[in-house]
């Protein structure tokens, strides 16, 4: 972590960057810079400047700046991501795009909604809702993170079994290039055979290749009913059993949720609710359909699978409210576990489904090795896990033993033909495991497509690619 | 006690998730992470750590831009104590700022929080002398004269509400509770709704007394002391808690009802008030475990709704103590809808601070503007004839919004609009 105080930049550049922006969307005070320091990571590390670009023009101007006076870039949303994505983490210019949050046009004949980076996805969401329209991707930050961080580290969450993640929803994009050229790519079409898929390349960049300035985002039909159905099973091998069976029998449901054992125990510490506490797993299944009698019939099949698969118990909501209390234990796992020990580092690793009891058993015999509490919960429907690691931050030996458990998960991921981010992506966090998760052609190539964008490397640099040495 | 100027206990139980964020209204108005719970709790966190300076200005700007309207804390999955650390931060501040006051300001701030609020003949001297210069006439000759404008007095002057009379008098008579008589409770009066709200403190002890409480208005007791808590007088806000305390003492009721938000969250906190005060504490602990809101009373305890139509339709503004700080969101809503005929048609944003904030208003101008702009767009958009509040900053600031934009939008507290219903029920 660096702890260096902020350093200024040379007087000039400060002035030419307030020519650009204006004084007031120019921040240099300590208080700003230490407030654009850090995401939702523990790592922390000021910029010498945050900028509040309001235009692609503004963006542009501060880029060829930039690349003139060779100072890093990095782009910011909410700052709410989970992989240091957003710290400015070589000092420079804190790009925070909070201020470009127009929702311009939700276009119904064409289902297609433009939107600057800044917009808050549940604001989005909302707003498409009204006019019977559905943007399905819900990462868990859905309420404070912005379309553009979700984006740049191509956010999922757990509708995504049923309704595919962020990169599956951008139809078009407006993106600045590093070097300050501004670029449009995709349309509000369907289909596009027209040259490389540029704008996917953009997807899941972390920031690197350059800034999301507008973008047109796919929209569906919203569905009409929802239905929720909680299940406990005596091992996660069983949960998992029932998870591959429903999946096969044809049934789709929006999103299956687990919850081990731990997380269970850790749930009902902070919030009881009533779970059993010997139960191996619990399963949170979440139905949704634009007809009563499927939506009924399709939610009692799912249960019945269930029972069928040795669950203990299997509840399925009446009704909205009852869908609702449903969904508590879930949300009360991030919360129970931030109570439980004083920090926690929560992985986002990613298997194909029927890889889970493998994962799961590997997972337990890590926590076992270090001597670290390793609650694992996430979504079990598309084999995305987040197993998270509860520390205390102040006890270096306890933090090495979560390195080296880290870096186990990581190879076991791997190993079982998974990868090691399924929804946050990598920053600062994983970069160092790169290697291992993608081989060395793979990440030269990378490379290669970042020098080419990038030749000053001034946008987020120290992110995603290995440098040898750990950020945290 | 730790060395830190901040108990960092607190500031590492945020883990920086930023659900805060959207929820804080001076985000949502300037959209700069300095200026969010999140952004705030790391400027603390550097001051502890000596990388700044808790009297730099930027430091103290912030922690007076804040609202302490606490919406942060009510979605914060992590508890973390935010209103706390604020308090403490303006508490620090004001002993470290005191030394070199201006005459001016010692001037305003002795008057505000060691006379008015701290004196009760003195409050209702100057409430009586407000309610003379309403009715009298001269309030239309100032205006007119534009000698308000002259002395600068003029956005001052028009916060002014309607001042009731007659006052509501610690140590009154109260009210008998009608039927069979369910819990004696104790009114807390409170200093502005006691004297320029009086009618809500009335319609507060009739409302009641309608569901089955006899209600006292216990003597002795008097300001709550939130004012003193937001504007960093500690010692003054335990004076006047043990003050109240030792008043409410004397009744021993089974609850202590308050109608205004703000108070209320200051009442249900004197144990964090008073918890270093050996005498006091446990003492203080009795007394907050009694408080309720009066919405939340009438809707935990069992509430007969009116029987009479009120053809009205009414939006529901929360007061940020009682949605955040408070926790109490449905019983309002229940209540209203409990009336028949009455309308209830929900606003955008409903909890989204009206930036009132005790003397907010004053003092961050620009900000509190721009929210209480938001509200009434908000408001006025869903058509109600009524916006329904619970404290008495938002109807102050609500009601001199609606007269600027020359709205006939009427603000009501909620046991106003019960109270009509139960008049009418008993003239039928």
């Amino acid at each position: 972590m660096i702890e260096e105080k902020p350093k200024t930049l040379p007087p000039e550049v400060i002035v030419a960057l307030q020519a650009i922006t204006g004084h007031e969307r120019t921040l240099t005070s300590p208080e700003d810079l230490i407030a654009y320091s850090y995401d939702a990571t523990w790592i922390e590390s000021p910029p010498q400047v945050v900028i509040l670009p309001k235009s692609a023009a503004e963006i542009s101007e501060v880029l060829k700046l930039a690349n003139r006076y060779k100072i890093p870039v990095a782009p910011r949303g909410a700052g709410s991501g989970l992989s240091g994505g957003s710290v400015p983490q070589q000092g420079g210019i804190a790009l925070a795009l909070t201020l470009m949050d127009r929702i311009l046009e939700i276009d119904t004949e064409n289902s297609v909604a433009v939107v600057e980076p800044g917009v808050i996805t549940f604001a989005l969401q909302k707003a498409v809702e009204k006019v019977g329209l559905f943007y399905p991707p819900d990462p868990s930050s859905l309420k404070q993170s912005a379309i553009g961080g979700n984006i740049a580290e191509n956010a999922g969450g757990a509708r995504c079994l049923k309704y595919g993640v962020t990169s599956d929803y951008v139809r078009a994009l407006e993106v600045v290039l590093p070097t300050g050229e501004i670029i449009h790519t995709g349309g509000k079409m369907v289909k596009i055979a027209t040259g490389y898929n540029l704008r996917h390349l953009f997807v899941g960049a972390e920031g690197t290749l350059g800034i999301v300035s507008r973008i047109t985002l796919k929209l569906i039909p919203l569905p009409k009913y929802k239905r929720t159905a909680l299940a406990t099973f005596p091992s996660v091998e069983s949960a998992s059993v029932a998870v591959t069976q429903i999946m096969e029998s044809g049934l789709l449901p929006a999103s299956i949720e687990l919850m081990d054992n731990l997380t269970i125990r850790c749930v009902e510490e902070f919030k009881p609710a009533g779970l059993p506490l010997d139960a191996g797993a619990l399963l949170l299944f979440a139905m949704d359909s634009n007809y009563e009698q499927i939506l009924l019939s399709e939610t009692e099949a799912v249960a019945q699978i269930c029972r069928e698969c040795g669950a203990t118990s299997v509840r399925v909501a009446a009704d909205d409210s009852e869908n609702d209390k449903l969904w508590e234990a879930r949300r009360a796992v991030s919360p129970a576990l931030a109570r439980r020990r004083p920090n926690k580092l929560g992985e986002d690793i990613s298997v194909p489904r029927s890889a889970l009891p493998e994962l799961v058993r590997g997972i337990a015999e890590i926590a076992e090795r270090f001597s670290l509490p390793i609650p694992v919960f996430g979504h079990a429907g598309d084999g995305n896990l987040h197993p998270n690691m509860l520390c205390d931050r102040r006890n270096p030996q306890e933090m090495e033993r979560v390195h080296a458990a880290a870096a186990e998960i990581f190879r076991l991921a791997v190993r079982l033909g998974g990868t090691l981010s399924g929804e946050h992506g990598i920053g600062l966090l994983k970069k160092e495991f790169m290697m291992e998760a993608l081989g060395a052609e793979q990440v030269e190539l990378m490379r290669r497509i970042k020098t080419t964008f990038d030749p000053n490397g001034i946008l987020n640099g120290g992110k995603l690619f290995p440098t040898g040495e750990s950020s945290w | 006690m730790t060395d830190n100027t901040f108990d960092q206990k607190i500031i590492d139980n945020c883990v920086r998730c930023g659900l805060c964020l959207a929820t804080c209204p001076t985000y949502v108005v300037k959209g700069v992470e300095t200026s969010s719970p999140r952004g705030r709790i790391s400027i603390l966190n550097a001051v502890n750590k000596g990388n700044l300076n808790l009297m730099d200005e930027g430091v103290v700007s912030q922690i007076y831009e804040c609202l302490d309207c606490r919406a942060c804390e009510a979605v914060c999955p992590s508890g973390v104590q935010y209103g706390k650390l604020v308090e403490n931060a303006r508490e620090q501040i004001e002993e470290k700022r005191a030394l070199h006051y201006s005459m001016r300001v010692r001037l305003i701030r002795a008057i505000a929080l060691r006379g008015l609020f701290f004196r009760r003949w003195l409050f209702v001297a100057f409430a009586f002398t407000m309610l003379l210069y309403q009715r009298s006439g001269l309030q239309w000759l100032a205006r007119k004269s534009g000698i308000l404008k002259l002395l600068r007095l003029a956005a001052m002057e028009e916060m002014l509400p309607h001042i009731d009379f007659p006052f509501v008098r610690p140590g009154q008579k109260g009210w008998q509770a009608q039927g069979k008589e369910k819990h004696k409770v104790a009114l807390f009066a409170g200093c502005i709704m006691s004297t320029a709200f009086s009618g809500i403190d009335s319609a507060t002890g009739r409302v009641l007394a309608k569901n089955g409480a006899t209600v006292e208005v216990p003597k002795e007791q008097w300001c709550c002391g939130a004012l003193h808590i937001h504007s960093g007088d500690t010692s003054g806000a335990q004076d006047l808690a043990r003050r109240n305390i030792a008043a409410f003492e004397q009744s021993d009721t089974e609850y202590i009802i308050i109608n205004a938000a703000g108070c209320g969250a200051a009442l249900k906190e004197y144990d964090h008030l008073l918890h270093d005060d050996p005498e006091w504490s446990e003492r203080a602990i009795t007394f907050s475990r009694k408080v309720r809101d009066v919405s939340e009373y009438l809707a935990e305890t069992g509430f007969t709704p009116p029987t009479a139509n009120l053809d009205l339709e009414v939006t529901y503004q929360e007061p940020c103590h009682l949605a955040h700080a408070q926790r109490i969101t449905s019983q309002p809503r229940r209540l209203l809808k409990a009336i028949p005929g009455l309308r209830l048609k929900e606003m955008e944003d409903s909890s989204l601070c009206c930036g009132s904030a005790g003397v907010y208003n004053l003092l961050n101008p620009t900000i509190a503007n721009e929210l209480v702009d938001r509200k009434l767009n908000n408001a006025l958009a869903t058509g109600a004839e009524a916006l329904c509040t619970a404290n008495p900053g938002c109807h102050i600031q609500l009601e001199a919004g609606l007269k600027r934009k020359k709205k006939s939008m009427k603000v009501r507290h909620i046991v106003q609009i019960l109270d009509e219903a139960y008049r009418k029920e008993e003239s039928q």
